[in-house]
């Protein structure tokens, strides 16, 4: 089982040689002649105007989150929905095909207590005023 | 009945105490959401919270009575279960109390601290029921966000900042040491499940299967800092000592009670046959906690962080209980956690009663005389103190809390060093507990010590209720030990004739 993961090891040891190769050589090979403009941070070719460690307002961070929480939303809506057929069955599928008088509603309910209670989240969110920007 | 958990509709009712404390938890959440942020709203969300609750408490002894079991699957449905729930939510109940009149007091006008609360409740019930280590790390994130976020609800506090943020960064650091392990152990057995993994590893001989052994080390790693165990117990004192105090004594009691639950029942259920490679290792943490919590506790000025290195020894005394392993040491566990949870929350709550507002007036020696000017608090407190210590008839519960705990270790294969190790670290807990005693009782009041708040209602009907039931139970101990010793988990792979796991190692 091993052998089939040796390929893997020479990658990785190839990578870590090669980095360390290549910034040893561009040490030992460069001439340190700084200037202030050579000092200066890359920022597209315009000069740099002041510090980038800034403090942002925590409404973006409240945008962040509520967005990765209805992000998580589809990331589950979207497997559910591809599945749904074989949720909404109580016996395994024949042909593709719910054999009648089996239809369950399991797939369904579970989904919907799973909205519910991302609904009232959002409800709560809203009354609190964090979907106002000001 | 017995529950066919793969049927949705049993699997809805054997979770139906919990399935009604999230659904009436989320009512409460937009409650508090409507109206003003008024202490009079604030305190309205904590008494339903309160109702919420013992509606709770009597369905799950309404489960517990009706004697329902279950099929092998996600969901234990066991008399361990429901004394678990039981102890979570005593904790709760006497956390909710005190946070109102804490709450009121420091003017943090926030309902959702007690919604927040429920919803660690219902994270630890889940990790009461929970037989798969999916649902444990489920049970373990919800009751965590919610209590990091408890931590931090001073707002206007740096420490109660620093500690929610500590607590917040080494709790998804101990998160991911926990779900590295059940990637391992899945790995190795080819299940989540607890009790399938304890087949596998018996029927495969998976014993000295390394990839095995190394998930079983995280996942003693993730538990240890839940369980705040040392060394992983380094964020224990700061957080403890910067969170607002009724959620330092809910994480004291509650989280800890509901960790070592699903600590006892993966050991029980998914490593017996495993014990000769964790028996020596989880000693060793057993041993190293008691001391550290001990001996670090003598030098500690502050109240709080003294309570919070004692609640490290108290963890490395519960450690003793998964050590051993056993049904005693799961009955022993049932029983101390509820002295346990009866003397934290009182102390607790008798620092609330004697703190000035914003925190202060907590070190050990602004107790000093306490017998003079308010002698109801400081006998209450020394009763929980003499509780923690193990003390006889004065400590009540809390010497027969330690007595089963030894007598767990003693049986057989009888671990006749580690009570020794219990025995001689409580001794050197004497020292800390007593000093407060002593102080309270024995120092001289200085002139000019303020004079302490009136205590709230909620508050003295907290410490009240907590010292009486612990003197009661003291005297009289035969009943809960009862209901202790039959409220034992159901361990699925021994019903089905396999053999009993072998005796731990001596």
């Amino acid at each position: 089982m091993s052998r089939t993961y040796l390929p893997v090891l020479l990658l990785m040891g190839f990578v870590v040689f090669n980095a360390i190769l290549m910034i040893g050589l561009s040490h030992l090979t460069m001439r340190s002649r700084p200037t202030p403009v050579k000092q200066s941070a890359y920022e597209s070719g315009i000069p740099a105007l002041g510090e980038a460690r800034e403090r942002f307002s925590v409404k973006f961070y409240m945008v962040a989150m509520l967005f990765i929480i209805f992000d998580i939303e589809t990331v589950f809506l979207i497997p559910w929905g591809a599945y749904f057929r074989n949720l909404s069955c109580a016996v395994p599928l024949t042909n593709g095909l719910c054999p009648s008088g089996q239809v369950s509603m399991f797939g369904l309910v579970e989904m919907l207590v799973f909205m519910a209670i991302l609904i009232v989240g959002l409800v709560y969110v809203w009354k609190k005023g964090a979907l106002q920007w000001d | 009945m017995r529950f066919d958990l793969d049927r949705p509709l049993e699997l809805t009712f054997a979770l139906a105490p919990d399935l009604l404390l999230i659904a009436g938890t989320m009512v409460l959440l937009l409650a508090s959401a409507w109206g003003t942020e008024t202490a009079k709203r604030q305190r309205a969300v904590g008494r339903w919270s309160i109702a919420l609750c013992v509606l709770t408490l009597a369905a799950v002894i309404y489960m517990w009575w009706a004697g329902h079991t279950a099929t092998r699957g996600a969901i234990a449905v066991d008399p361990f279960r429901w004394a678990t729930d039981v102890l979570i939510l005593l904790g709760a109940i006497l956390a909710i109390a005190l946070s109102m009149d804490y709450l009121e007091r420091e003017r943090i006008d926030v309902a959702e601290a007690h919604v927040l609360i429920l919803f660690a409740v219902s994270g630890m019930m889940l990790l009461a029921a929970a037989r798969d280590l999916m649902i444990v790390f489920l049970g373990i994130e919800l009751m965590s966000i919610a209590v990091y976020v408890l931590a931090g609800l001073n707002r206007r506090s740096g420490r109660a900042a620093e500690a929610a943020l500590k607590y917040f960064l080494l709790g998804a650091f101990s998160s991911g040491f926990l779900l590295y392990g059940i990637a391992l152990v899945f790995g190795a057995t080819g299940s989540t499940n607890i009790a399938d993994i304890g087949a596998a590893i018996l029927e495969r001989g998976l014993t000295t299967n390394a990839m095995l052994l190394a998930g079983v080390g995280l996942l003693v790693v993730g538990l240890g800092f839940k369980v705040a165990a040392a060394p992983f117990h380094m964020w224990t004192p700061d957080v403890y000592e910067g969170a607002p105090t009724p959620m330092t004594a809910f994480m004291a009691a509650a989280v800890k009670a509901a960790a070592f639950a699903v600590f006892l029942r993966i050991w029980m259920e998914a490593f017996p046959y495993l014990n000769g490679a964790w028996h020596k290792p989880l000693w060793y943490l057993a041993v190293f906690t008691m001391v550290v919590g001990n001996v670090v506790a003598l030098v500690q000025k502050n109240i709080k962080r003294m309570l919070a290195y004692s609640s490290i020894a108290h963890a490395g005394y519960l450690l003793v209980a998964v050590v051993v392993s056993n049904f005693e040491g799961a009955s022993a566990y049932l029983f101390y956690v509820f002295a346990y949870t009866l003397a934290t929350m009182g102390a607790f709550a008798v620092v609330i009663a004697l703190a000035q507002t914003g925190e202060r007036g907590q070190q050990i020696e602004d107790y000093a005389g306490l017998w003079r000017v308010r002698p109801g608090l400081a006998a209450a407190m020394a009763v929980f103190m003499l509780a923690l210590l193990g003390f006889p008839i004065f400590g009540g519960m809390g010497f027969f809390a330690k007595w089963y705990v030894l007598q767990a270790a003693l049986r057989p294969p009888s671990q006749t060093n580690l009570a020794i190790w219990v025995v001689g670290t409580s001794l050197v807990s004497a020292a800390y507990y007593l000093y407060v005693v002593m102080v309270m009782f024995m120092k001289a009041r200085p002139a000019e010590a303020p004079s302490p708040l009136k205590v709230p209602g909620m508050t003295r009907f907290v410490i009240a209720t907590c010292a009486i039931v612990l003197l009661v139970v003291g005297i009289w101990p035969r009943p809960v030990l009862r209901v202790a010793r039959r409220s034992l988990p159901q361990l699925v792979h021994l019903s089905e004739d396999l053999p009993r796991a072998p005796a731990p190692p001596r």
